[in-house]
């Protein structure tokens, strides 16, 4: 039935057992005849830098999949094209990145000095200097207030969760709801200390505390999460090495866990403070805005940082020269830098002790 | 067999004090966060409720509460689908090349980059918005208005100061990308090494590779993500607060300066001058935004969640 013919065979030395393939380096290649080919009309019509470099992108975008289409067929093109498209979106991801970064070190740098950053914004004539100095010891009180409010809370959470709960319906619970807590927007976390506040000090109550128990709600589930994963890397051995010496459970999460686990903790918790040091709804709701220096977090209107970045852009004032940069501006750029320091600095603290204190899971 | 007996000697003794108060300490902790997350919706509700329905003057031009939290809603909604259909293609393919294209060396720093953008204060993106992207995006949005006006997006009249929902839209995109990158990167990396490995060895292409084995391994998550964007889309503040100069009514007009504020930022802008009446009714606006972020969240754990369990079985 079925003869078998012989197939017509090429001849032995064209066999190839691979798909036509472009040159490896074929992209380099497109894109430095992209950069020329896009560099053409932006000299003959004087555009801008921006202009090319777009340009060049979509020149390569294109140039590239149909070369690839020529030689390697549809897939390989399709394969060119989003390789090229994934690679674009993180060149464009960068550059508001940049560009924020750059603009504030540019526009804040100038507004920085001594004054700046020791004296605060009341005056009693009006040619004196002002500084957010008041803003600073704000944000560090309240900061500090949640920090002391949410830490026990959070790390005892997740002792429970992983020494206590072990998966049960409770301890489930509680994992999914500090998830969903993630996600409560930072306005309404400081709409809640605004309810309670005024329902028990009465409709004009202002209190960097309050301001303290609105971050306190945004940072709890993040402390909570991180305790929760540094606990899960604690060997288990270490726990049943306790155990067998006769040492009671609490001691053991006391003396043997929490120690093995105390960088990532700590880590977490600068994290979670560098979160919330930027926040500025809550505070702005509850904490209010002053001119004064406020060491009591317990009564009176109390500056943040944030706050006090965005009431002076709002109210900017007006430049002593035409033309110039309004004061409350400069103070706003001075206040961004300051700010996005602290943020930065915080971040790399816990990166440095997170890499120092990393858990020797051992094995 | 003297152990034995002892161990269960200790099995039957009672809990020593310490371990009793410090179990029941971990457990108070515990409550305590299911009890904050209550109180923030009890108290929302004793404050905000008085809210809906007070007497038409409180509501500005509208004579209802709901018709005047409509327009806030569509200008939450409209600034965050706005940001997401900006963010998510981009945050994907953010993930996919630290998570499949970039050699680890690459990847890294590519992933910090994108960690610190997530660390900057919302305020600060709120002062790059509108004295950096609204100034620069002028010349595109005169553009749009003059050849594309015919689709109602951009009919225009062009703003003359660019502080429209559309650069909010692109600041607040700016702003979830991290997390849709963190979450998507996490899920992408969780695909089977062996499935990668058997459609390259079948003659895929790494991108047929990646619609093939990792599209379909990661989509529960791809969703969250997505859903966990939209979550902080619409509840951020502060940055539509400074960017946006909030209009009216109802308009998909992107480009000119028509556009209601969003929930939160109309909070954060009208509070100061607020009597007690306008206050409650501020926060019933509050509560409204929690109800919505919050079963925007709890859908997209959930979905997290089920995958979760699905893969672990």
């Amino acid at each position: 039935m079925s003869v078998v013919e012989a197939p017509v065979r090429p001849a032995p030395e064209a066999v190839s057992f691979t798909a036509a393939k472009l040159p490896r380096i074929a992209p380099v290649l497109v894109a430095v005849v992209a950069i020329a080919a896009a560099a053409l009309p932006v000299l003959l019509l004087g555009w801008g830098l921006v202009a090319w470099v777009v340009l060049s992108a979509l020149v390569f975008l294109v140039a590239l999949p149909v070369w690839a289409a020529a030689v390697e067929g549809r897939r390989g093109a399709t394969d060119r094209l989003m390789t090229g498209l994934v690679w674009t979106a993180c060149a464009i991801a960068i550059v508001p990145l940049a560009s924020l970064l750059w603009t504030v070190v540019e526009r804040g740098l100038p507004a920085i000095n001594t004054t700046f950053l020791t004296f605060s914004m009341y005056r009693t004539s009006l040619d004196q200097e002002v500084g957010i100095y008041h803003a600073l010891i704000g944000t560090l009180l309240i900061t500090l207030f949640a920090a002391v409010i949410s830490v026990p809370i959070g790390v005892m959470a997740a002792i429970y969760l992983i020494e206590y709960g072990k998966g049960n319906r409770l301890a489930r619970w509680i994992t999914f709801l500090v998830d969903v807590m993630t996600g409560i927007p930072s306005i309404v976390a400081g709409l809640f200390a605004f309810a309670l506040f005024i329902l028990i000090l009465g409709p004009s109550a202002r209190l960097g505390f309050g301001g303290s128990v609105a971050l306190s709600l945004l940072m709890i589930p993040i402390v909570v999460r991180s305790t929760e994963e540094m606990l899960r890397l604690v060997p288990d051995e270490l726990r049943e090495a306790s155990y067998a010496l006769g040492v009671p459970k609490w001691r053991t999460i006391v003396k043997v866990v929490l120690p093995t686990a105390l960088g990532g903790i700590v880590t977490g918790v600068t994290l979670a403070v560098a979160r919330v040091v930027g926040e500025t709804a809550p505070l702005l709701l509850i904490a209010g805005l002053t001119t004064r220096t406020n060491f009591n977090v317990f009564s009176d209107r109390m500056t943040t940082l944030p706050v006090l970045i965005f009431t002076q852009n709002a109210n900017p004032g007006v430049a002593e020269t035409p033309g110039g940069t309004p004061p409350g501006i400069e103070i706003a750029w001075g206040g961004a830098l300051v700010l996005i320091v602290i943020v930065m600095v915080l971040n790399l603290v816990a990166r440095i002790i997170g890499r120092i204190f990393a858990p020797k899971t051992g094995h | 067999m003297a152990t034995t007996v002892v161990a269960e000697d200790a099995g039957r003794a009672k809990p020593r004090l310490g371990d009793r108060v410090f179990s029941r300490l971990a457990l108070v902790a515990g409550i305590a966060i299911l009890a904050a997350l209550a109180a923030v919706f009890i108290f929302l509700a004793i404050e905000g409720v008085p809210g809906l329905a007070k007497p038409a003057e409180f509501y500005g031009s509208a004579s209802t509460f709901w018709g005047y939290v409509a327009p806030l809603l569509f200008g939450t909604v409209l600034a965050a689908v706005i940001a997401l259909i900006v963010a998510v293609p981009l945050a994907w393919g953010i993930a996919l090349v630290v998570s499949h294209y970039a050699p680890k060396r690459i990847a890294t720093p590519i992933a910090y980059l994108i960690d610190l953008l997530a660390a900057v204060p919302s305020v600060v993106f709120g002062l790059w918005g509108i004295s950096v992207l609204a100034l620069q995006l002028r010349p595109a949005y005169a553009w749009l208005d003059d050849h594309m006006g015919w689709l109602p997006f951009f009919a225009g009249p062009a703003s003359g100061t660019g502080r429209t929902i559309l650069t909010a839209g692109l600041v607040l995109a700016i702003m979830i990308l991290p997390i849709i990158t963190a979450i998507s990167r996490e899920v992408f990396a969780q695909t089977p090494r062996l499935h990668e490995e058997a459609a390259l060895a079948l003659g895929a292409t790494r991108w047929e590779m990646i619609r093939m084995a990792v599209f379909p391994y990661a989509r529960s998550g791809m969703v969250s993500a997505v859903m966990l964007g939209l979550g902080r889309a619409l509840g951020e503040t502060m940055a539509v607060a400074m960017v946006l100069s909030a209009g009216g009514g109802i308009s998909f007009n992107l480009i000119s300066s028509s556009n209601p504020a969003s929930i939160a930022s109309n909070i954060a802008s009208n509070y100061k001058e607020g009597t007690p009446g306008k206050i409650q009714v501020l926060i019933a606006t509050g509560l409204v935004l929690f109800l919505v972020t919050f079963l925007v969240n709890f859908a997209a754990r959930w979905v997290v969640q089920r995958s979760e369990r699905r893969l672990a079985r």
